[in-house]
């Protein structure tokens, strides 16, 4: 498989990741050197072979379903780089 | 004063509880020693004048005699920790205004333990890259220099500023994180100790994420002995973290008495690779006979699977990292990019100019490995791999307690001189990422220099929380090695 400049204009439309027309070949370029690094897990037979789902043997925790936080509006917009009266402030979005 | 910063971090808390030393005196010396080490580009936030207020805190809770576990104990921290009210930019343009209003568990561990925050350190961008080059805010010089040279090199990475700081004697000890190699390598090529523990061990919350299945925090630290007692503090069971385990902290400073005799040391044959330095290779064998002297056994063992490691962790982490990083949008914080059209331009261009080239390229292979078509190809086929990989361990730990192995496959380099090609930069966790992809603890201890007078490492791998044998076995390196070098101070004027 073989990644061109279409491909890469394609995956970075997917990522919202502007990248300028003239870095869409180089990037071609080193995306295809590390997916071709990467072909040698070919070699390897992993029929029957589980994904790795956890790394560490483990059991999802569960808690109470309650509201444990809560009420900081203020600090949860403390960084927006735009906002009003605790609200995120965007372009418009529906016309 | 040079006495007091090259002090260890369990020299400074046995003066502190004698009352030979205030931590106001021993902080003083340290943000002086930070200021003249600005050459070296090791802190993106000095925080000099709240580490002072800190320490004097301390000396109070110490004459009042409520003392924690590192009270007055000067640290200083990787700028991927959340710090409440301290700016926070994991080394990123895209956070680099970003103030938390939370704080890290790690780091509120510490605290609550009686420590001082001096600053936060320098690492790659979202802690990718392996030489702290692709850091927003600059690369990090290595305070070490080759003899014969006045050529800058590179710190390691990601957790580079933070490797840098504990070598140049800029605080006690340093904390770090760890996805493929970022705590343990940057240790190794400055010839200090970096431990990276088992996954699960400390909490991740409040840790900006790179990779979530791999990542883990762990301390950076001068002796096998202060990174023991770093651990037990860092290390805690958190509600916060779901993945953080529910096991006991022991006291691992207590467990590191009782030597070696008899422990089974595996050497891994896989671990031999073309392009490693004859240095590194001779260090290894040397470290064999260090813990065979010692009373261990030595026994051979296979990891099979070796060299798939590094391509398995150039699909898993960028898979991971893509997503992670897709809250990156310019909307509720971060960087946003001036006068967008509509938000879709918005998102695109905030994410264009606020990430760095090599997140960029880690989000695209991401992206592309994630997406329709290609997901069974290679994200299925890694996580297969991931799965056989830990098998080997599980197997190799069959015969052996503990595995030893360089930690890197060469002394530190250059700086610009991997940059051009990034596959031979991620080489350089070649010994390193076949833990994260496990989920084991690992220890980097400084063995030996290099010809012209660099330091290098000797890895030791250990079971899945048996951090404990990790590190008597690390000590058991540490003391044969009896490695005193330090790097000479060119930075101060």
């Amino acid at each position: 498989m073989s990644v061109d400049k279409d491909t890469v204009r394609r995956i970075a439309k997917l990522a919202r990741l502007a990248v300028p027309e003239t870095r869409l070949e180089p990037m071609a370029g080193e995306l295809n050197g590390i997916f071709q690094w990467v072909e040698m897990l070919g070699e390897v037979n992993v029929e029957g072979v589980p994904a790795m789902t956890s790394v560490v043997a483990q059991k999802l925790k569960w808690r109470e379903d309650v509201v444990t936080d809560g009420g900081q509006a203020a600090a949860v917009t403390a960084n927006a780089p735009d906002g009003e009266d605790n609200f995120f402030v965007v372009p418009k979005v529906v016309e | 004063m040079s006495d007091l910063i090259s002090m260890t971090l369990a020299e400074a808390r046995d003066a502190i509880r004698a009352k030979k030393l205030s931590s106001r005196e021993l902080t003083g010396a340290f943000v002086t020693a930070i200021e003249a080490a600005r050459p070296l580009n090791a802190f993106i936030t000095e925080a000099g004048e709240q580490a002072l207020a800190a320490a004097d805190a301390a000396d109070k809770r110490i004459a009042a005699g409520t003392m924690g576990d590192l009270e007055g104990l000067p640290l200083a921290i990787k700028d991927l920790f959340c710090t409440k009210g301290v700016r926070t930019t994991a080394a990123s343009k895209i956070l680099g205004n970003f103030i938390p209003p939370y704080e890290s568990t790690v780091t509120q561990n510490l605290w609550d333990a009686g420590a001082v925050m001096l600053g936060k350190t320098n690492l790659d961008e979202f802690a990718m890259g392996s030489s702290n080059e692709t850091s927003h805010f600059g690369p990090v010089f290595n305070p070490w220099r080759a003899s014969n040279s006045n050529a800058n090199l590179v710190p390691g990475g990601s957790s580079g500023g933070s490797s840098a700081a504990v070598a140049a004697d800029l605080c006690l000890a340093a904390t770090g994180t760890d996805t493929g190699g970022s705590i343990r390598q940057p240790a190794a090529i400055t010839g200090r100790v970096g431990l990276k523990p088992t996954y699960g061990r400390c909490s991740r919350f409040g840790i900006v994420a790179f990779a979530s299945s791999l990542d883990q925090a762990g301390p950076m630290t001068k002796t096998v002995r202060d990174a023991a007692i770093m651990l037990k503090t860092m290390a805690s069971v958190d509600p916060k973290d779901s993945t953080s385990m529910d096991v006991p902290v022991p006291d691992y400073e207590k467990l590191l008495e009782g030597g070696i005799k008899g422990l089974r040391i595996g050497i891994p044959k896989e671990y031999r690779v073309e392009g490693a330095a004859a240095e590194v290779d001779a260090l290894w064998t040397k470290g064999a006979d260090w813990l065979k002297a010692q009373g261990a056994e030595i026994v051979e063992v296979s990891l099979p699977h070796t060299k798939y490691a590094l391509p398995t962790y150039y699909i898993v982490a960028p898979a991971e990292a893509s997503s992670n990083l897709a809250r990156y949008d310019g909307v509720k914080f971060g960087y946003r990019a001036p006068k967008a059209r509509d938000i879709t331009d918005l998102y695109e261009r905030s994410r264009g100019e606020g990430f760095g080239a090599e997140v960029q390229r880690r989000i695209l292979i991401g992206t592309y490995v994630l997406s329709a078509g290609y997901y069974d190809a290679y994200y299925s086929k890694a996580q297969k791999l991931r799965t056989l990989i830990k098998r080997d361990f599980e197997q190799a730990f069959e015969k052996c307690d503990v595995l030893l192995t360089p930690s890197t496959p060469g002394p530190a380099f250059a700086v610009g001189a991997k940059t051009s090609d990034p596959l031979e930069m991620y080489l350089q966790d070649v010994f390193t990422v076949t833990v994260n992809l496990a989920g084991l603890p690992g220890i980097s201890v400084p063995a030996g220099l290099t010809s012209n007078g660099l330091p290098l490492g000797l890895q030791l791998i250990g079971k899945a929380f048996d951090e404990a044998t990790l590190l008597r076995a690390a000590l058991a390196v540490e003391t044969a090695a009896d490695f005193k070098h330090s790097p000479a101070k060119w930075w101060s004027v």
